[in-house]
């Protein structure tokens, strides 16, 4: 437990709540990343406004380490996986997203906070693929 | 303040907040997946700290309805259990943890400028493509 570090988790997710109760309150929409982001990818039947919120958002995501670093250093970014599994699992996030409706954002924090079951079982879900694979992967292979 | 501008702060908000929660950095976040090894349980804290706001945020949207700028608010209607979902999620969380990776994080980190990143990031949109055009026509 060395690395534990509840504190600033508990902040983060304080603001990642608040960036949420932002978005649905002024825009009406909801902070489910893989959604906004499958978004900007649909041509059909789409206005202008389709468009406009989803990019705004991506790119205060995309800045925000930049922003981020103005005020502090950046705590460290460690990846371990090979080029090889990194394209596999981006596929299986972008296709299981997809097919789920949502992913960690979406479903375990917009949707759990708003108590819906549909979510909890997705997050359910994910968790528990997510601890398996991480099973085989730290303590099997 | 205009509507757009504040959905620009959100994504800068939603940004630092996961820059600062630890769920940007891959090896955290398997880290907290290890639940039989050296479990580090902070990211449970994200989303404690994340729906204790959200609770507040989405009961008022409920509420009221209607935005700040009296537009209608869109929230999702959809209640019914499918197989989709299940598998799905199940499918998002191998993923989840091969890499470290999910989408929001993935796209922060993309914008600090990491190659692994950019990888992630653009087999998760032909993974979202391939969801959306090919799997969704071919299941018609």
């Amino acid at each position: 437990m060395e690395n534990f570090t509840p504190i600033q988790s508990l902040v983060g997710g304080l603001l990642i709540g608040l960036s949420a109760s932002i978005l649905i309150l002024s825009s009406g929409k909801i902070a489910g990343i893989s959604g906004i982001v499958a978004g900007l990818m649909q041509f059909k039947n789409t206005s202008k406004e389709h468009y406009i919120w989803r990019i705004l958002f991506i790119t205060g995501l995309v800045i925000s380490s930049y922003l981020y670093s103005l005020l502090m250093p950046l705590p460290a970014t460690e990846i371990s996986a090979s080029y090889s599994t990194l394209m596999i699992a981006g596929l299986l996030v972008g296709f299981g997203t997809r097919m789920g409706s949502g992913c960690t954002s979406g479903h375990g924090i917009c949707g759990l906070s708003r108590l819906s079951l549909r979510s909890l079982i997705a997050t359910m879900s994910f968790m528990l693929s997510g601890f398996i694979v991480t099973y085989v992967l730290v303590h099997v292979i | 303040m205009t509507k757009h501008m504040m959905t620009l702060i959100a994504g800068i908000i939603f940004g630092i907040g996961l820059i600062l929660s630890g769920m940007t950095n891959p090896s955290k976040v398997i880290g907290f997946l290890d639940i039989t090894g050296n479990w580090d349980p902070s990211l449970a804290f994200v989303m404690v700290g994340a729906i204790l706001v959200g609770f507040f945020g989405f009961r008022k949207a409920e509420q009221t309805n209607t935005t700040l700028f009296c537009e209608p608010i869109h929230l999702p209607g959809k209640t019914h259990i499918s197989k989709e979902l299940i598998i799905g999620s199940l499918l998002f969380g191998a993923g989840w943890a091969l890499a470290g990776f999910c989408p929001g994080p993935a796209i922060v980190a993309l914008g600090a400028g990491y190659q692994e990143a950019i990888t992630f990031v653009i087999a998760m949109l032909l993974g979202m493509l391939i969801h959306d055009n090919l799997y969704e026509t071919l299941k018609k």
